[in-house]
């Protein structure tokens, strides 16, 4: 099903003209309203008016999450803050968030999208949808929520948490649909499972999953367990939010990218010289439409490589692959991103001192768990019992208060963890490993 | 009448806590008096020994954690009733105990010795002794 068959089905060509005027009038609009971006085009030697053909973004400059931070918080807003009618944020890497914003039409655009995605989902006006995206700050929530109602669906907005309610919802309420990230919906699952529910009993048919990576294996798994198809939808807050890309029901096979808002390119990471179609790279992004918080080239640090090849759905869209990995060293824990530069910020204000410390992530069935070592030395150590639990609640107040994860903090022995070069962060991710 | 007793950080892990003797016990230092608090995740083993700057050097040297805390000994007679006595003059001087640990030593007739750690040591130690509590000279108690 597709929602917008005359923009989900333009040829190439018409696509291609489309994005030309959209990315021409968005330079223009940035050049003149952000100061950001009057510096940046002024320090690469280029106008707007420059923009002749679509290959000429490529001279355009790159943006970065340090270019948001530097201006936090509204200084890369392109319209007066009256015209903002909704202010969303996600984690910055030194505990400031990155802060974006809406006008009307951006709601109205993002809502649109949302609709394709739920649309492509083989979601519609019939059915009801269980959100456990959480709303608040996050984009999830209230992305998930507006497209749903937008396809005309029937929307529980129940956020996350509190698991054993939310399977008495989605079986007395007849959830047909379920969003939510892919670990919480094996979180579900299990829980279901342990309380004895019957997958019978419930009504889910589709789940459509997002804020972080997830495998074909982890696909079969949450199709197997939760009897639904499971659809990967991808998106984030600096260029909108959930509904940059999504999968199509017919080949659940890499995620259509809305082109007609977003111009997507793959970039080497080091070099920055543009790839094409089928290389794996670092993916870039610049919209076109938005109005409040227009970006350009913003490089999201998520390596996967392009296809072109037309789809069995019949969308024209070029499709983007699973995420594989990033280009720097976020994590991203229960669907939270999770910076270890950050967490070193954290400890080193707990103590005054900078110790050596390690993340291990890992995965209990479904729960992404986060513990941090630490190393206990001369400064930290104290005599009493106390103290040394003080200072453990400390950090795990400080990164539950950060990131709403509850962490294990275990302190170790000198010289237990082992010495990194320069600045990189010890981080074993054990969930990669095949266990 | 300050006593240095020395603390040492250790995680639960088997065999750590031998290490530790045998390290003290290759750089051929006496142990006097000893106490182990746990938690789940770690412990810390306190110890007084016969020369404490050489054993805070040797368990520098093998990587472990070592702290140095003011105690007291405080000589208690050996009957039912010592501890509770002496406790009982502690709670009218208003102090306060974060932990203790005892031993009997042989050559102390009807007493024994318990090592208490208190919050502001010299004050403590004024006061007791004005109330008759007896305290145990560090030197005594490392040679002992």
């Amino acid at each position: 099903m597709i929602w917008n068959q005359e923009f989900e089905t333009l040829p190439r060509e018409a696509l291609e003209a489309l994005q030309l005027k959209r990315l021409r009038a968005t330079c223009e609009r940035v050049y003149a309203n952000v100061p950001h971006y009057r510096r940046a085009f002024d320090a690469a030697g280029f106008r707007p008016e420059q923009i002749r053909t679509l290959a000429d973004i490529q001279r355009l400059p790159f943006t970065t999450k340090q270019d948001l931070r530097d201006n936090y918080p509204y200084g890369m807003f392109c319209t007066p803050m009256e015209q903002v009618v909704r202010i969303h944020a996600s984690s910055g890497t030194t505990g400031k968030p990155t802060v974006v914003g809406y006008t009307q039409r951006d709601i109205e655009t993002w809502s649109e999208l949302m609709a394709r995605c739920f649309c492509a989902a083989g979601v519609s006006r019939g059915d009801i949808v269980h959100n456990s995206y959480g709303y608040g700050l996050f984009t999830g929530g209230l992305g998930a929520h507006y497209g749903a109602e937008r396809v005309g669906a029937s929307v529980i907005p129940m956020s996350g948490g509190n698991t054993k309610k939310q399977i008495m919802v989605m079986k007395d309420f007849h959830s047909t649909v379920l969003t939510a990230t892919p670990s919480y919906a094996l979180h579900l699952a299990e829980v279901a499972e342990e309380e004895g529910v019957p997958m019978d009993d419930l009504s889910l048919r589709v789940g459509i999953f997002g804020a972080e990576p997830w495998s074909d294996e982890m696909r079969a798994q949450l199709e197997s367990r939760l009897h639904l198809d499971a659809i990967d939808i991808y998106g984030l807050s600096e260029i909108i939010g959930p509904g940059v890309a999504v999968e199509c029901l017919e080949a659940k096979s890499g995620m259509h990218l809305m082109e007609d808002h977003f111009i997507a390119e793959i970039i080497d990471p080091d070099t920055l010289e543009v790839l094409p179609p089928g290389e794996e790279g670092e993916l870039v992004f610049t919209t076109i439409t938005k109005e409040a918080f227009p970006i350009i080239r913003y490089r999201t640090r998520d390596i996967t490589r392009l296809i072109a090849e037309p789809c069995r759905c019949g969308r024209t869209s070029w499709r983007m692959q699973k995420v594989s990995g990033r280009s720097d060293d976020m994590l991203i824990i229960r669907g939270v991103n999770v910076f270890p530069s950050q967490i070193e910020a954290l400890l080193v204000e707990c103590e005054g001192v900078e110790p050596h410390y390690e993340l291990v992530v890992d995965r209990d069935g479904s729960m992404d768990t986060l513990e941090v070592r630490v190393e206990v030395n001369d400064r930290i150590f104290s005599d009493e019992i106390r103290h040394l639990q003080a200072l453990g609640n400390r950090i795990r107040k400080d990164i539950k208060d950060l990131y709403g994860i509850t962490a294990r903090v275990s302190l170790v022995e000198p010289r237990t963890i082992a010495r990194s070069q320069g600045k990189a962060v010890r981080v074993i991710d054990r969930r990669k490993e095949v266990k | 009448m300050k006593v240095q007793q020395l603390s040492v950080f250790i995680e639960n892990q088997a065999g750590r806590l031998a290490d530790v003797t045998g390290v003290l016990a290759r750089a051929e230092i006496s142990i006097r008096a000893l106490s182990l608090a746990d938690t789940q995740d770690f412990g810390i083993l306190r110890l007084i020994v016969d020369d404490t700057q050489r054993a805070r050097v040797v368990l520098d040297e093998q990587d472990f954690t070592v702290g140095l805390t003011d105690v007291v000994a405080v000589e208690i007679p050996d009957v039912p009733g010592g501890l509770n006595g002496v406790l009982k003059i502690f709670d009218s001087c208003d102090i306060n105990v974060e932990y203790m640990y005892a031993f009997v030593d042989r050559n102390r007739e009807n007493n024994a010795i318990v090592i208490f750690r208190i919050e502001d040591v010299e004050d403590g130690i004024s006061r007791l002794q004005a109330e008759g509590v007896n305290f145990v000279e560090p030197a005594v108690l490392y040679g002992m």
